[in-house]
């Protein structure tokens, strides 16, 4: 796990972003116990109160739950989390479109762009 | 709270240092005091420790008066080390664990370990700059309720910066409050809950950090230099 933080945003906010992260992309798995609030804070170098906030906001969105005596989970829930990643796609799609629409480019064209650019190497898949 | 300063005034040679300073410290807290040079942080930390007396005003640690109670649970970094340069590291361990109940040997040996020093070493055959971690390993190695820094990344280089920081993360016991002044703010301003600013003696902001990065959206150090351009 790795954090990197920028000053001038709540960094609950960005540690909360970051895990959310760790648990679509499957690096934090489904049913995976979490770090202790006192390790994440290590790993991050931020006060441990700022990670109890971010994990509280994950709880919230049911990303993570909490066993009593045991720590924090990631969900057993993989539609929950297909649902938020889909939420995502849909974002970064439609701002995919939004920002070729402003240099002037339809979506045909810009559906070709992606394709074109997928096709070179020089893409990190 | 675990620490009250309630309309705290002091003077020095007729001059004002700490004018009417009232700040709250919670249970479980890292606060940031936050300050230029000459804005009266080290007077008001030496006040808290009980190294000076007040004018007018109240310090209160857990409800009571700040006296040998307090000072039994406070553990304090001063800006300057105080370590006598004849002794041994080993010396100053038992020199720590008869004056103090809460300091933990075993976290200071391992500390210790950690740094690469032995214990044999005499403290004035060490770098200034081992010295100072020497000196924040002692004042982490307490398990007190309330850890006072005065400006713990004083002219430190960067790596060093992040070995204190670090320490203090990893070492500070669960539940208690840590209070660290600084001007180098940028370094520090993610590990801290609660900011205070203070100038010319004066609490001028008191905020939430995260609260006030969302209000002005920027980072608290800009906060700081915009408030305190010269």
């Amino acid at each position: 796990m790795e954090f990197k933080f920028d000053n001038e945003k709540p960094i609950f906010i960005q540690v909360k972003e970051k895990l959310r992260l760790y648990i679509l992309s499957g690096y934090l798995k489904v049913g995976e116990k979490l770090p202790s609030v006192r390790e994440l804070a290590l790993i991050s170098k931020v006060n441990p109160n700022t990670i109890q906030k971010a994990l509280g906001e994950l709880e919230l969105e049911k990303l993570i739950y909490t066993e009593r005596t045991n720590g924090k989970f990631v969900t057993t829930n993989k539609i929950l989390i297909e649902n938020i990643r889909q939420e995502f796609v849909k974002n970064i799609v439609d701002n995919y479109f939004n920002s070729m629409k402003e240099i002037g480019i339809d979506k045909k064209s810009s559906i070709k762009y992606l394709q074109e650019r997928s096709n070179k190497n020089d893409i990190r898949s | 709270m675990i620490l009250e300063v309630k309309n705290l005034c002091k003077s020095i040679d007729n001059k004002k240092i700490l004018d009417n300073v009232t700040i709250n410290i919670p249970e479980g807290k890292i606060v940031g005091l936050l300050g230029k040079n000459g804005a009266g942080k080290s007077t008001l930390i030496k006040l808290i420790n009980d190294l000076l007396t007040v004018d007018s005003g109240e310090i209160l640690f857990k409800g009571k008066s700040i006296g040998v109670y307090s000072k039994s649970h406070i553990s304090y970094l001063p800006e300057r080390t105080y370590l006598d340069r004849g002794m041994k590291i080993k010396d100053v361990f038992k020199y720590f664990e008869d004056f103090y109940q809460d300091f933990n040997l075993e976290k200071a040996n391992k500390l210790l370990k950690d740094l690469d020093l032995d214990k044999d070493m005499i403290i004035k055959n060490m770098s200034k700059g081992m010295r100072e971690k020497l000196q924040l390993v002692l004042v982490m190695s307490r398990d007190a309720d309330l850890y006072i820094l005065d400006e713990p990344l004083g002219g430190v280089d960067p790596a060093t910066r992040d070995y204190i920081l670090d320490t203090i993360l990893s070492n500070f016991k669960e539940g208690a409050s840590i209070l660290i002044s600084t001007h180098l703010i940028s370094d520090i301003e993610r590990i801290l809950d609660e900011v205070v600013f203070i100038d010319k003696g004066k609490i001028i902001l008191e905020s939430n950090a995260d609260s006030l990065r969302e209000k002005e959206k920027c980072s608290i150090d800009d906060v700081f230099r915009r408030l305190f351009k010269c």
